[in-house]
């Protein structure tokens, strides 16, 4: 659904899109994983046909995006990083006007959209400005939706909400994957990562790593150990110092050690700490999680 | 001990018949990272303002660096240090401009401005970077300059306002090594978040709902508590039970 070649995207100086490739297929949900200028949003707006490329190539159903961008915006549902509906319209104004603007109409039983609508219907009167943050997702997510498209282009859609209405932001996801849209969705939240079917993590511009999240975490290239002591803040100094140390930090209490040395064990690592005055030191092997793998891949 | 940085007792915060804030009562002592969570609308914003004197609370008392919130407000600014995830530094500047600026606005003197600086620059690692144009440095630079600002006048409590939105997970943690290292000085540190994995770099915590502060422990004891594995278990329990009643969703 989603083809990208060698694409590249300068602005002045800047190589903010870096040679990317990256195919979504149908239906698929695509996560693009990634801290903030990294070059999501510059993704997003060249597939939205907002923004030319520098060079290179994408395809959005078919369609290229520097030659065909009225036939994309008609099949694409795109909602930018900043909240864009009209703060100084109600809910369903908001919804009626992008229904005009494409030419439909609103209807407030057709499937993709009717778990979304149960929502916020209660508040269906109500400015758009005056909705909380999360209630102002579903509504974007509704007027994105309100064409039937068979793309949906969503750019950090749960940025700064709370945990709660991210879950159900990304349960609503889910629902639209099942109903023949494929997704294309970013994230700087890395817990996201294993909610999508396949992720590229992307950082400066460069795409690290794509493939299904299980697979990512497969090829991690460290031996990875938790280690909890009681005298926390001194552990952390000393593990760097430990010459087979990669890289060492804090995940909540626990540290992740990544070692280069395969042959290490846990009892190579309690040793060490033991000969640096630790006592009820824990170290067990762990699997790596995504945002292990991207302090790897960050630095290689 | 030395008395508390933070004391709210019954604070209330009321627009109009909506009340924001209900009855806020906790206490922070000095060197502690406290986390301020709950989700959005939870009212932690509108208590973060009280107490930094920039919003007057309905009712209620409370006093920050022992002054009191309603009538010593510019005590209260002079002592605290304040960074959101907006972060108001200025990108046309060099690293050590915007210090100097900031420096001087808190009324720092130019040798003293020089000392901070100094110490900051070895604390923080900022030393290569100082004559940088912040508009030139990634996310991670300027987020250490945000914080370096925020506690450049050595204020007793600093309040960060979901200051790791959007960084990599490493600049994400290192940030953190900054927050433990300031504290461990004796500055009070007050932070919001939603990375919930965060809530277990602090000494304490307290989850918010509907303007209420429903639980209020160590990380441990209130997973303990709640029989649940991570803080996330925690924050989805309380959050849900709330939308029982679909009109409080906002």
């Amino acid at each position: 659904m989603v083809q990208i070649e060698n694409l590249n995207r300068y602005f002045g100086a800047v190589h903010a899109l870096n040679n990317v490739h990256l195919h979504v297929q149908k239906n698929q949900l695509f996560g693009l994983i990634g801290p903030d200028g990294s070059g999501k949003s510059t993704l997003f707006d060249i597939l939205a046909t907002l923004r030319l490329p520098s060079s290179g190539k994408a395809i959005v159903h078919g369609f290229d995006v520097q030659k065909k961008a009225s036939q994309i915006r008609k099949i694409i549902g795109f909602m930018p990083g900043q909240f864009s509906l009209y703060q100084d319209l109600s809910v369903l104004e908001n919804i009626r006007f992008f229904a005009n603007v494409y030419g439909v109409a609103f209807d407030e039983s057709f499937p993709l959209i009717r778990d979304i609508w149960q929502q916020i219907a209660p508040f269906k009167h109500r400015l758009a400005g005056k909705l909380s943050g999360g209630m102002k997702q579903k509504l974007a997510l509704c007027c994105a939706l309100v064409h039937k498209p068979s793309i949906l282009l969503l750019d950090e859609p749960t940025t700064g909400v709370d945990p709660v209405s991210r879950k159900e932001f990304w349960e609503m996801l889910q629902t639209l994957k099942s109903q023949n849209i494929t997704t294309l969705v970013s994230t700087p939240y890395m817990d996201e990562a294993n909610l999508c079917e396949c992720i590229a993590l992307i950082q400066n511009g460069k795409i690290l790593a794509i493939n299904s999240p299980a697979a990512i975490t497969a090829q991690f290239k460290f031996n990875l150990f938790g280690v909890q002591s009681t005298r926390s803040n001194m552990l952390i100094k000393q593990l760097r110092q430990f010459e087979k140390t990669q890289h060492c930090f804090a995940f909540g209490k626990t540290l992740h050690l990544m070692l280069k040395d395969f042959s290490m064990t846990e009892r190579d690592i309690v040793e060490f700490l033991e000969k640096h005055g630790h006592k009820n030191v824990a170290v067990w092997r762990m699997k790596p999680g995504i945002e292990d793998c991207f302090i790897e891949l960050m630095q290689s | 001990m030395s008395s508390p940085s933070i004391q709210a007792h019954n604070l209330v915060k009321t627009f109009g018949n909506f009340t924001a804030v209900k009855n806020l009562n906790l206490e922070v002592q000095p060197g502690e990272i406290f986390g301020f969570l709950g989700a959005n609308g939870a009212g932690k914003t509108t208590a973060m303002r009280m107490l930094c004197g920039l919003l007057k609370p309905s009712s209620g008392h409370a006093t920050v660096a022992g002054f009191n919130v309603s009538t010593q407000t510019e005590h209260v600014k002079k002592n605290i240090g304040y960074m959101s995830q907006k972060f108001s530094i200025y990108d046309d500047l060099t690293l050590k401009e915007n210090i100097q600026l900031f420096s001087t606005i808190y009324g720092l003197t130019s040798a003293q401005t020089q000392e901070r600086m100094k110490q900051l620059a070895i604390q923080f690692e900022l030393e290569d970077k100082l004559k940088n144009l912040v508009s030139t440095l990634p996310l991670g630079w300027k987020q250490k300059l945000a914080f370096s600002i925020a506690v450049i006048h050595q204020p007793r409590i600093v309040f960060l306002d979901e200051p790791t939105s959007g960084v990599d997970p490493m600049t994400r943690r290192q940030f953190w090594e900054m927050i433990a290292d300031t504290a461990s000085t004796g500055t009070t540190v007050f932070v919001t978040t939603h990375y919930m994995d965060e809530a277990e770099y602090c000494d304490r915590v307290s989850i918010m709902v509907d303007g209420q502060i429903q639980v209020l422990d160590t990380p441990q004891k209130i997973r303990e508590q709640f029989s649940a594995q991570t803080m996330d278990d925690v924050f989805s329990l309380l959050a849900r039970q709330k939308k029982t009643n679909p009109k409080q969703i906002l």
